[in-house]
């Protein structure tokens, strides 16, 4: 079967700023691609360029087997788009809604068709609530809810949970699983690493290149990044001192611990040696996604700066 | 930290200034309001017009027909554009709206003149609008005592001398009282109707831009057409309920007489809704906030009202401000309400407005359909 996202050089521009350059990206039906990226590296523009909201200025592809230049309007039937602003009406209620959702999609049975949604949500008893004095997390809730309400094949959540609490976060991302066991193929931008982790496999773009792609492990072993985490009295003060030493990419605090990177093992090896003593105890880990995405932010920017 | 700082004032101060040299178009709009108002105004207004479009119905052939025809013209207040043949003629022209004045020298003009027999011409001014014929009509005073002076020699001249040799007859037509109400409520349902149409509309669109709700209409199948029709039919019958509130209350308060032509009143009524509407949405489709919104509006509502011949005379403006007023879609609208309201015109006086507005229409819709973007480019 051929992916449900399959789009090949990419690019789009405003002005002089090239935000999304030779982009191409694949995903699998019913998989969770997470889309990570430092702030205005181009995720969102990607994901308005999949669902017809622009239209880039060269590259192709398919979304769903549609072509998303010429069939940008029937990608849109089959695809669910959550927005990164809280963007249903404030000033109707959580039933309004769904059914406005319900109506602009011509769905049938639209009655029981909100009446489920909003039992899945656990909403029924608040169906008459404005929108607008909802929480943080219940709105997110509720978007996806209305994203989701016409039965989409694809899924993209823009940023979907930023600012919203652990628990509600949790509720949020066992939702996206739930909707991809039934197959549901899903791209989410996010900026959290456990969020990321929690995806079937990532995708990471700066500055408008795709520079990492796979699962969390296959990431993590491609960056072929080393990590050494330093321990002792005051040690997460030296950051500064560390960090800029040859051979270290990035030397990041972790509470009490450091967490010093690098790519090249000798070199960094070598950096470390004069911290090598009492009272400070180094050993290496396994590098984590953020020291990952950091050193390829890092990276990314010498290209582009 | 209480009382007064005069550094904390500061802060707030120096924030606001900066704000407001970064909005540009609003603050730019801010400074070239009064000066485009005062620019375009300040020349085009003149509540005192003058060169006021008159036919005249001449029964006989005559000096001193001729002496009067030229006396008028020389007066500075009546510009001659038709020569009626009969008084049905003289009469639908007047209705029309194609002059300001109608004016009859009978064909005994002459012969009672020569005896002194109460010779008279009548005058008949479109009184819809007071204030556009009031200064014409206090100039035609003098008409009788100069007119004739030259004609009026020899045996004549005793007659000159004595009283003048004929009187004017002023018939005010259509609101033979002058009552200024009877020409500004019917005016007013035009520019409540595109205050209350164009601005509402206008925000509710850019409304739905600024808290994001817009990015997700554009991400469903929901076409421009389908969007523009929804948004637009809950204010047509905004449009419906204040036209029928301002004529209850224009019947029942002010008394405006309500002649007839309904049929063409309905037919105005709904282009003008209608294209009010559209251009709301037009607004909105080039406006980046509400602000914006409201301020573009308001550009487009002042002229509604200063150069439409609602507040001044139409006729008293200079030709390029005529030419401005024409354009806009209100002076159509108010010429179409007055027409029906006062003068009982029918579809086949008015058929000429109506065109305009349709137009207008036309043109509104058609542009704003093309600017509706599907999308965020």
């Amino acid at each position: 079967m051929s992916p449900v996202i399959d789009v090949h050089g990419l690019n789009k521009s405003y002005g002089t700023k090239h935000v999304v350059q030779d982009l191409s990206i694949q995903v699998e039906a019913g998989r969770i691609c997470g889309f990570l990226g430092p702030n205005g590296s181009g995720k969102t523009t990607t994901m308005r360029m999949l669902c017809g909201l622009l239209t880039p200025d060269s590259g192709s592809g398919t979304c769903l087997g549609l072509d998303i230049i010429d069939q940008a309007n029937l990608i849109k039937r089959n695809t669910g788009y959550m927005t990164q602003k809280f963007s249903l009406y404030e000033d109707l209620t959580i039933a309004e809604n769904l059914m406005f959702a319900a109506r602009i999609h011509s769905l049938n049975r639209r009655p029981a068709r909100v009446d489920r949604a909003l039992e899945r949500l656990g909403l029924t008893e608040r169906r008459n609530q404005l929108a607008g004095s909802l929480s943080g997390g219940w709105k997110q809730r509720l978007a996806l809810a209305t994203a989701t309400l016409h039965e989409p094949k694809l899924l993209l959540l823009d940023e979907p949970t930023a600012g919203v609490d652990p628990k509600a976060r949790r509720t949020f991302w066992e939702e996206i699983h739930a909707l991809a066991a039934e197959g549901l193929t899903v791209l989410v931008s996010t900026h959290y690493m456990d969020e990321a982790e929690r995806c079937h496999e990532i995708a990471y773009i700066a500055y408008g290149q795709l520079m990492a792609r796979g699962s969390v492990e296959e990431v993590i072993t491609a960056s072929k990044l080393v990590t050494f985490n330093g321990e002792g009295p005051g040690i997460d003060r030296l950051a500064p001192e560390i960090a800029r030493q040859a051979g270290v990419e990035s030397a990041v605090p972790f509470g009490a611990a450091l967490h010093v990177s690098g790519s090249d093992r000798t070199a960094l090896e070598a950096a470390l040696r004069p911290w090598q003593r009492e009272p400070f105890n180094w050993r290496e880990v396994a590098p984590s996604l953020e020291d990952v995405f950091i050193q390829l932010m890092d990276g990314s920017e010498d290209n582009f700066r | 930290m209480s009382g007064f700082s005069v550094v904390r004032v500061l802060a707030v101060l120096i924030k606001e200034f900066k704000q407001i040299t970064r909005d540009r178009l609003t603050y730019a709009m801010i400074l070239a309001l009064p000066i485009v108002q005062l620019l375009l105004f300040g020349y085009a207004i003149n509540a005192e017009p003058r060169h006021l479009p008159t036919a005249l119905l001449v029964q006989e052939d005559s000096v001193f027909a001729r002496s009067i025809t030229a006396s008028l013209a020389n007066s500075q207040f009546f510009r001659i554009v038709a020569q009626a043949r009969t008084p049905a003629e003289l009469d639908d022209l007047l209705r029309r709206g194609e002059v300001q004045f109608a004016i009859t020298i009978p064909g005994d003009f002459s012969r009672r003149v020569a005896r002194g027999d109460q010779a008279q011409i009548l005058v008949e001014a479109d009184a819809t609008d007071p204030s556009a014929t009031g200064s014409a009509v206090a100039a035609l005073a003098n008409l009788p005592a100069q007119a004739l002076t030259r004609d009026l020699a020899g045996a004549l001249s005793l007659r000159a001398q004595s009283r003048p040799p004929f009187e004017v007859v002023v018939h005010r037509r259509y609101n033979p009282e002058a009552i200024t109400a009877f020409n500004i409520v019917p005016g007013l349902l035009g520019v409540i109707l595109s205050m209350t149409l164009v601005m509402m509309t206008s925000l509710s669109v850019t409304r739905e831009t600024e808290r994001g709700t817009m990015e997700s209409l554009l991400a469903t199948p929901v076409e421009p057409l389908e969007v523009m029709v929804g948004k637009l039919a809950p204010y047509v019958l905004v449009g419906a309920i204040q036209t029928v509130v301002i004529l209850v209350l224009a019947r029942f308060l002010f008394d405006v007489p309500m002649v007839g032509g309904w049929d063409g009143l309905t037919l105005g009524v709904c282009l003008f809704v209608i294209g009010s509407l559209a251009l709301g949405f037009l607004i909105s489709t080039v406006a980046a906030s509400q602000l914006q919104a409201m301020q573009m509006s308001f550009f487009y509502i002042l002229p509604s009202i200063l150069l439409s011949g609602f507040m001044f005379p139409f006729r008293g403006m200079p030709g390029w401000a005529q030419a401005i007023g024409e354009v806009i879609p209100v002076t159509h609208f108010l010429r179409i309400v007055r027409g029906a309201l006062l003068k009982g015109q029918g579809l086949e006086d008015m058929w000429r407005e109506l065109l305009a507005l349709l137009a207008f229409v036309c043109v509104v819709t058609a542009v704003t359909l093309a600017r509706y973007r599907r999308t965020l480019d």
